[in-house]
């Protein structure tokens, strides 16, 4: 049962503990987030637009990949519906504190504010994978897998239908987003921080830094809690975890909730990112993108997840911002490899690189120098007997 | 009455090529435990190669070259790849096929450009008529060829050494290998079975009533997917009938479309899926699939 990604996983866990960690370690194991966090705080000032624009996509896709991890990386249970929550909290947020009334097609619109409609995104979404659990918990890996495939084409078939709620098919805009007094958009208040003017990306850019800070908080603790343990022990046996008094079918349910909220949270941001909602942006290649985040990232590891989702939605639009200087890559019309294309087959080769030789993802490439001694001791008793089960 | 008969038979035919492209998932599975989410992109790939090279060549030998092709991208990624991971777990042999997949239609989908490719076959878009009922020539042909090669397929996996090699496999791995069975033998023939299967339901896919070679038919493969989980992953006769129920379902819901219009438009598409999953709600391992038992 045991695969090398969840054996390497299991070492880190077991290792994070009982690592005798001097005060030092300890201090600068607090500090490094902390000082990257506030570095983060400062970009907007000193890069282009542009880039705070990628930077709020990535964010997006982060707590979408999050999310997914504790669902697939963390809990065992394959899904490939998260094209289908993040469907959910975009269509939730635009139809919530959207105005009704559109061009092309008559759209209905509640016209909330906007906090309202981010929160109605989350617990809809989350409701929507609470309504799933009930099968999910019924299916076991690769059943669960595929017939998690099929909510994908029913969202998209929703999403065409519905037309009061999603715009159908030409999709509808994205509310801008705002807090009392203050909005998310270019202007009210004009905003100039050191002479720069903060417009719509450079604010989007702290709605999603501080968003996946907490998204990342949340998911760190979660996972060194007796909740986070008991999701771990689901993921390597169900019986045991059962016998060891882990209510399953509750954990499932409960799992499948958190990671559709997530994936809720990250819909919300990714309407707004794009600007506008559409059938074509939750797609099945979605879900399999987001596979792609967590995969490389590392199953399991939140940190993993981030790198994998900034290496993943970044990379096209790298591509495509310096497609006249990358060899190998053509402009578009010319029949050559375009910019997306050529993204895409780099993260397949990534995949298959990463299955084949790398199976804990970036997390791993992270984690595998610095600890190796302090893991002879600590870690030995734990990987004995996985290694020995397989014959 | 006559809409109804036309629905049955188009339905049949559609469901025959399902059925094909579902036995090559299940017979893969069964050999090498892998769930492969590249068949979609082995189908475009084994239409693309049969169109381009019917270009030069007589349409019958582009054919064969072309399921060959196919068929030989299957035992290449079983090679390279899969071959190396014997024993991984189910889902990360998944995610490897879903890396392939990426690099494969996106190569082809690139290929194909804007325009369409049409499939030169020497029946074209003819129809052929039973009283009132229609439907198309390659449509007749797909549903004969499928049941050929199902039928062959099923006496192969019955009475030949490699059909009695990839029971025992399936059924004991190990004891199997103790007996002089390669199991790496098994699991790259079974791809070549499987990638040709599918290059042979794409041939009969891209023809009429379908336009022509798109990257849309891999979502045809996609289709196939509950047709392999609901009769059970591992079971080569639940594949026959699984596929047989998608066709059929699929077929009726888009010809009474308007009977059923408060479902929404489109709703053909997606009733493989609800099918499946109303499937899997009552039997969670699928029509004919083995139940999984848990020993403590």
């Amino acid at each position: 049962m045991s695969d090398t990604a969840t054996r390497t996983l299991g070492d880190e866990i077991v290792a994070t503990p009982m690592a005798p960690a001097s005060g030092r370690a300890k201090l600068l194991k607090m500090l490094v987030p902390l000082v990257a966090f506030a570095a983060m705080l400062a970009v907007p000032i000193f890069v282009e637009p542009f880039w705070t624009q990628v930077g709020f996509g990535v964010f997006a896709a982060a707590i979408g990949a999050i999310g997914l991890n504790l669902l697939v990386g963390t809990t065992g249970q394959l899904s490939l519906a998260h094209a289908f929550f993040l469907a959910v909290g975009a269509a939730t947020y635009c139809y919530v504190s959207g105005e009704s009334g559109g061009t092309a097609t008559e759209v209905g619109g509640l016209g909330l504010p906007p906090v309202v409609g981010m929160l109605c995104g989350v617990a809809l979404a989350g409701l929507a994978g609470l309504l799933f659990s009930p099968i999910a918990a019924r299916l076991r890996g690769i059943y669960l897998g595929v017939a998690s495939l099929g909510l994908v084409f029913i969202g998209q078939h929703l999403m065409n239908t519905l037309e009061e709620v999603t715009g159908g098919f030409n999709g509808r805009a994205t509310p801008i987003f705002a807090v009392p007094g203050f909005s998310f958009g270019s202007s009210d208040p004009d905003l100039f921080v050191l002479g720069i003017p903060f417009g719509e990306a450079e604010r989007e850019w702290y709605l999603g830094l501080f968003l996946l800070a907490a998204a990342w908080w949340f998911a760190h603790n979660l996972l060194r809690s007796r909740p986070g343990r008991a999701l771990q022990t689901l993921r390597d046996s169900e019986t045991a975890a059962a016998v060891m008094g882990v209510n399953v079918q509750a954990y499932k349910a409960r799992v499948f909730l958190l990671s559709s909220m997530y994936a809720g949270l990250a819909g919300v941001l990714v309407a707004l990112s794009i600007g506008a909602i559409a059938p074509e942006s939750f797609t099945l290649e979605v879900s399999v993108l987001y596979l792609a985040m967590i995969v490389l990232g590392g199953l399991g590891s939140v940190g993993g997840a981030v790198a994998g989702a900034a290496f993943v939605s970044a990379l096209p639009v790298i591509f495509q911002r310096y497609a006249d200087v990358l060899p190998l890559l053509s402009q578009p019309g010319q029949g050559g490899l375009s910019a997306p294309q050529g993204a895409r087959i780099l993260f397949g080769l990534t995949i298959i690189a990463v299955v084949l030789f790398q199976p804990a993802g970036l997390a791993g490439l992270a984690r595998r120098r610095p600890r190796r001694p302090a893991r002879t001791t600590s870690v030995a008793p734990s990987t004995a007997p996985a290694q020995g089960s397989t014959p | 009455m006559t809409l109804f008969l036309s629905l049955l038979l188009n339905g049949l035919s559609l469901g025959a090529l399902y059925a094909l492209i579902a036995l090559g998932f299940s017979v893969i599975f069964k050999a090498s435990e892998v769930v492969s989410f590249m068949h979609g992109s082995l189908l475009l790939f084994g239409a693309y190669t049969t169109a381009r090279l019917a270009a030069d060549l007589p349409f019958g030998v582009a054919v064969l070259l072309g399921i060959g092709l196919t068929a030989g991208v299957g035992l290449l990624v079983e090679r390279l790849l899969i071959n190396r991971l014997r024993g991984s777990s189910v889902i990360s042999l998944a995610i490897l096929t879903i890396g392939v997949d990426i690099i494969l239609v996106t190569e082809l989908t690139r290929r194909i450009g804007s325009d369409i490719l049409n499939m030169p076959a020497p029946w074209g878009g003819d129809v052929i008529r039973i009283g009132d009922v229609g439907i198309t020539t390659n449509r007749a042909y797909a549903m004969l060829v499928a049941a050929v090669l199902i039928a062959l397929f099923f006496a192969a996996f019955r009475f030949s050494d490699w059909g009695v090699a990839m029971r025992a496999n399936a059924e004991d791995g190990e004891t199997a290998a103790l007996m002089g069975i390669k199991p790496g033998r098994v699991s790259a023939l079974a791809w070549v079975v499987g990638a040709g299967l599918a290059a042979v339901a794409g041939l009969f896919l891209v023809g009429s009533p379908t336009p022509g070679v798109a990257p849309g038919i891999q979502a045809v493969a996609l289709r196939a997917f509950p047709a392999a989980i609901l009769g059970g992953l591992d079971s080569t006769g639940g594949a026959l009938v699984g596929g047989l129920i998608i066709g059929l379902a699929e077929s009726f819901a888009s010809g009474y479309q308007d009977q059923i219009l408060f479902l929404g438009r489109g709703f053909g598409d997606v009733v493989p899926y609800v099918v499946m999953i109303l499937v899997l709600l009552v039997r969670p391992s699928g029509l004919f699939g083995t139940r999984e038992l848990t020993r403590v």
